[in-house]
């Protein structure tokens, strides 16, 4: 079950009708309810490979993704958005088979109840046509939005075959980040991560630095990234990032074996390392609160 | 007389100097590691390469079909291999040791499994 921080505001009276406890007075609860308003949480679902085939590495290839589609129809609170942070397919060589690919993804995440959902490429969506298959269903790569008081970039570094963000990105970047007050609560998200959190692994993003560097002024930023196929929380400065788990298969740990090699299925274990997450942004908290989630929807 | 003196002089230490600079260059060159890569979907030949610590490294890359890259993070050194020329990346291995690299420009399929090391020797 996913949390009931919602319905317990609802049954406190927080943003209907107010409870008054005498403990800090009328004022002190609606600065809470104002506060409460502007609570939400979001999923982060990645890379879910649709198109990935190998049954040694998962079992349930083409199931995977279709149990967290009916995971997170079954929360009883529905998030206020869902961002899958690239991969949605699996690479391959051939271009119409890559459409295919991604048009079966696209299928299956209509299924979805909430139709707030955004996306953004990996590497195996847009790497190799620099995002042209990738844009017929989804025709932005990198883009902003706000929500509630909290600023969204979503950044590519994946459709230049080199694994940057580029000179014109960087640009667009920079210019968004000075539209930003200094303590902005900003959240950032790439498929790749932006730091070199194991070159050796290709886990790094060539120019993610420049970004980095962009991002340090500001006290309040929070990356979330997909790629390595894992949970992982790392800083950098002052900037938070979280790398998330797959649906399709886990890495191991960086550095932890000779060579990156996907985990094998494990039947004793099936699904083990796969799952998504949802990350609680709580007004006036820095930091976001993040909870780990199976494939099957179960808290961990 | 003074000026045709004063010229002649020049003109000896000029030749000396080019003589010595390409000499030098000639030992140099003499002493440089040269190794002949290839890279195509999803391999390099040869995978494996040694080379000898404190001396000056070339090593001349060509793609037979694609953009790939060539990226050796433990030594620190990278190159893109572009199709259509050689691509000469020069270094001085400066540690022992055995070092991974990898393509770092997705190049399809296999691109995970393009891998090869360094082995560094004193």
């Amino acid at each position: 079950m996913i949390i009931d921080r919602r319905d317990f505001l609802k049954l406190a009276g927080i943003g209907g009708a107010v409870f008054v406890s005498g403990l800090g007075g009328l004022e002190s609860l609606e600065n809470k309810a104002l506060a409460a308003e502007n609570d939400f949480f979001f999923l982060q679902l990645s890379d879910t490979h649709w198109g990935f085939n190998d049954v040694a590495v998962n079992a349930d290839y083409s199931g995977t993704l279709k149990k967290a589609v009916e995971a997170v129809n079954s929360l009883k609170v529905q998030p206020d958005f869902i961002m899958f942070t690239g991969d949605l397919s699996h690479v391959t060589d051939d271009d119409d088979e890559r459409r295919k690919r991604l048009s079966g993804f696209r299928d299956i995440v209509s299924q979805l109840k909430l139709k707030n959902v955004r996306f953004m490429p990996g590497e195996h969506d847009a790497g190799l046509d620099e995002g042209k298959a990738y844009k017929e269903f989804y025709p932005e790569t990198h883009y902003t939005f706000d929500h509630k008081d909290v600023h969204f970039i979503a950044l590519d570094n994946v459709s230049d075959p080199t694994s940057a963000l580029g000179a014109n990105q960087l640009d667009w970047l920079r210019a968004d980040l000075q539209k930003q007050k200094k303590d902005a609560r900003i959240v950032v998200f790439s498929h790749r991560p932006l730091y070199e959190l194991y070159p050796d692994w290709d886990w790094y993003t060539r120019d993610g630095a420049e970004a980095i560097d962009m991002l340090t002024p500001y006290s309040n930023v929070v990356t979330f990234h997909g790629h390595i196929h894992q949970e992982l929380h790392r800083t950098t400065g002052n900037i938070a990032h979280n790398a998330a788990k797959a649906l399709m298969w886990a890495f191991p740990p960086p550095g932890s074996a000779p060579k990156k090699v996907q985990i094998p299925w494990d039947p004793a274990q099936p699904y083990k390392g796969l799952g998504f997450r949802q990350v609680d942004m709580t007004a006036g908290q820095t930091a976001p609160t993040i909870t780990e989630f199976s494939v099957k929807g179960e808290k961990l | 007389m003074k000026s045709m003196k004063s010229g002649l002089l020049i003109c000896s230490v000029a030749a000396a100097f080019i003589f010595v600079s390409i000499g030098g260059y000639l030992r140099a060159a003499e002493n440089e590691q040269v190794v002949k890569i290839t890279a195509k979907k999803f391999e390099y030949s040869p995978k494996d390469i040694t080379l000898k610590k404190g001396v000056p490294a070339v090593l001349e890359f060509t793609s037979l079909d694609r953009l790939h890259g060539f990226n050796c993070p433990g030594l620190g050194i990278r190159q893109d291999i572009q199709p259509g020329k050689v691509n000469t990346l020069r270094f001085t291995p400066d540690k022992v040791g055995t070092f991974p690299f990898h393509c770092d420009n997705f190049c399809g399929t296999g691109h995970e499994r393009m891998t090869g090391s360094i082995t560094v020797t004193e």
